[in-house]
């Protein structure tokens, strides 16, 4: 039992986390702020309305999305930089989509997904032909398509069809048929003005992604590439349609991310100053979530309630950025966690004696 | 016409390439080693915080560069002590590292300056100095060319240094050998440890840099956007190079031109400035599908190296 708990990857996240708070706490010391008073504002702008829960998980939405398209990849040995630019183009093929497409009712918002789950798969693939046709370094080439798609994006926006008369720097809205906010009765229930379908969406997928690595032959496939790649050559499995096939459903994830956020939160995509994050965002998710499915609705949830908490911060005249360090050192010590089982596993079970 | 448009465009070169090579060059150390540094966008932000800081303060330019190259140093050894004694993955470290850095660059920035995430601006006094400033008529081909940032001359000289270590010295062709088999190393007495630690180190220090002449040279001031990307298109021309400081600069300076022609043409409002910004990274992509091909890369890079006690 004792054996079983030190073994698990849980118990190291959640050491990792409480060890990222305490180095959050000693900056904010350094810098002359009471730790208890940023942490208290922090949980009680999660925690101390419903409305606040609901809203923190309203963030987590696009997070899991993207959190899931890194793990996803992470486990067939491709590493998924390039969420960012899968979302963005996710987001935008929803919105034009939502806009110029006018299909009556649900029908207009499920064709929206399809376009973002499409756009976003297409991003990935293109970097899979890539690297499995001519053997570009995918890292280089989902770092450029991030870029591409970022300026495709503000591109887009600018188009006079597209672009909104309001004056703002940002789209169009979506049609109302395109929305994937919950009915109204939800909305007054909870308090939230955003809730939308897109947490349903996403644990969902968490769900079916769990099923095919851990239940169908596929899943195996990708999962044996993940573990060596000359192995499963060796064992009859085609590495480069693996490859191709990973990374398009590791884009197709991420473009969903864009998907959920756009059509149900933002309802438009604004003009980009600096990349979204969420694609970078994601690979934390995924590492908190120790890069499984499920896992990653937990590290999104939590990754929601620390920026939309975080946001907060500011009320109190704490740099919201301190949530960013927590993040990053929180992500250092999953990466040591070896580290911990070694030394937690020499001192508990010697003690226990030969059990 | 034609002469100083040229003139302009190399003006926009000689501003736009640095920060990408003297990153892209740290990134060939940490790399050729057997380290992979995901984490340069974060370093090069320290670097340009602590680099702009500083420079506030001290009024030089030039002690402010060396302290973000410090600052970048810091976090490189942060890198390597956690990659290479710890054996943490090394992607998932550079990712925390690319937390940190902008994190706390931003979270210092505001507990410095009551709340601001911008600094103040400096007084141009205080950046980096320029080389040969006074000797052209401001707007002259010769200005435009040979009255750019001292550093960026410096960045050039440093890809012939960094290749002479690399391909002329012991310490290159260890570098190289630790990057492709550790394990052969240990056994020929080499400390691969060692040479990492050195080696990613140096990627900081120079990420740093890289960081502190956007600060110092570009743009005056550090805000939390001032580096955005940059780091990973140094990664990027890296790769393209093929981890070779020779092929590295001629990544940087396909992103340099285009910057400069995209600034150039930008200003006439002919075509789309998004459209042209996107021309820097399809001509990456198309350069190395019908002209460079696969690269080598260092055959342990990424693989954690356990040393034998």
């Amino acid at each position: 039992m004792k054996k079983k708990i030190l073994d698990s990857a849980a118990l190291y996240t959640i050491i990792s986390i409480l060890i990222g708070f305490l180095v959050g706490a000693i900056l904010l010391l350094c810098i002359g702020i009471s730790p208890a008073k940023a942490y208290a504002k922090l949980i009680s702008g999660v925690f101390s309305k419903p409305k606040f829960i609901v809203y923190s998980i309203v963030y987590a939405a696009p997070l899991i999305f993207t959190g899931l398209s890194v793990a996803f990849s992470f486990r067939t040995g491709i590493f998924n930089i390039g969420a960012e630019g899968q979302y963005v183009v996710g987001s935008l093929a929803a919105v034009v989509v939502g806009i110029l497409v006018p299909i009556p009712g649900p029908l207009h918002a499920i064709v929206c997904i399809l376009a973002a789950a499409l756009a976003g798969a297409a991003w990935g693939a293109i970097v899979g032909v890539l690297k499995v046709k001519k053997g570009i370094n995918e890292v280089l080439s989902y770092i450029m398509f991030n870029w591409i798609a970022f300026y495709l994006s503000n591109y887009v926006v600018n188009i006079k069809a597209i672009h909104t008369d309001q004056g703002a720097e940002a789209s169009k809205n979506i049609l109302d048929s395109a929305s994937i906010k919950m009915p109204k009765a939800i909305v007054q229930l909870t308090g939230c003005g955003d809730v939308h379908w897109g947490i349903v969406m996403a644990v969902v997928a968490a769900v079916l992604i769990w099923f095919l690595m851990s239940k169908t032959t596929l899943g195996y496939e990708l999962r044996a590439v993940g573990f060596s790649k000359t192995a499963s050559e060796y064992a009859g499995i085609s590495v480069n349609r693996i490859f191709l096939l990973s990374m398009s459903i590791s884009g197709l994830l991420a473009g969903l991310g864009g998907a959920v956020q756009t059509l149900g939160m933002a309802g438009r995509v604004s003009q980009f100053a600096s990349q979204e994050q969420y694609g970078f965002q994601g690979i934390t998710v995924a590492l908190v979530g120790a890069t499984h499915p499920i896992g990653c609705i937990f590290s999104g949830l939590f990754y929601g309630a620390m920026k939309y908490g975080g946001n907060k911060l500011t009320v109190v005249n704490v740099p919201t950025e301190v949530v960013n360090i927590i993040m990053g050192t929180i992500i250092i010590f999953i990466s040591i966690s070896h580290v911990f089982k070694a030394i937690l596993q020499k001192a508990l079970l010697k003690n226990g004696g030969n059990q | 016409m034609l002469l100083s448009n040229l003139g302009l465009l190399i003006n926009a070169m000689l501003v736009s390439t640095p920060p990408l090579l003297l990153a892209g060059l740290g990134s060939c150390f940490s790399e050729r080693s057997g380290v992979i540094n995901i984490g340069i966008e974060g370093m090069m932000t320290i670097g340009a915080f602590v680099g702009a800081v500083v420079a506030y303060y001290t009024h030089n330019g030039w002690i402010g560069f060396f302290a973000g190259g410090l600052a970048g140093a810091v976090l490189g050894l942060l890198h390597s002590g956690v990659c290479i004694s710890l054996h943490a993955d090394q992607t998932i470290a550079g990712t925390a590292i690319n937390f940190i850095g902008p994190g706390l660059a931003v979270f210092l920035c505001s507990a410095i300056f009551d709340g601001s995430t911008d600094t103040p601006a400096l007084d141009p006094t205080w950046k980096l100095p320029k080389l040969f400033a006074g000797l052209f008529p401001a707007g002259s081909f010769g200005y435009n060319v040979f009255a750019s940032y001292v550093v960026a001359y410096i960045s050039f000289v440093l890809v012939i240094v960094c290749w002479f270590i690399f391909f002329k010295t012991r310490f290159g062709m260890r570098l190289r050998a630790a990057g492709e088999h550790p394990e052969a190393c240990e056994t020929l007495g080499i400390n691969v440890y060692k040479v990492r630690y050195i080696c990613v180190i140096t990627s900081g220090f120079l990420s740093g840099l890289a960081g502190a002449f956007v600060t110092l040279a570009t743009v005056s001031q550090f805000r939390p956007s001032v580096i955005v990307g940059q780091g990973f298109i140094a990664i990027a021309a890296v790769i393209f190079g093929k981890f070779t400081p020779q092929g590295t600069f001629l990544g940087c300076v396909i992103f340099g031109f285009c910057n400069g022609v995209r600034s150039l043409i930008g200003s006439s409002n002919i075509i789309s400035p998004n459209l042209l910004s996107m021309i820097p990274y399809f001509v990456t992509i198309l350069t190395l599908i019908f002209f460079v091909g696969a690269g080598h890369v260092p055959a342990a890079n990424g693989k954690i190296f356990v040393r034998n006690k």
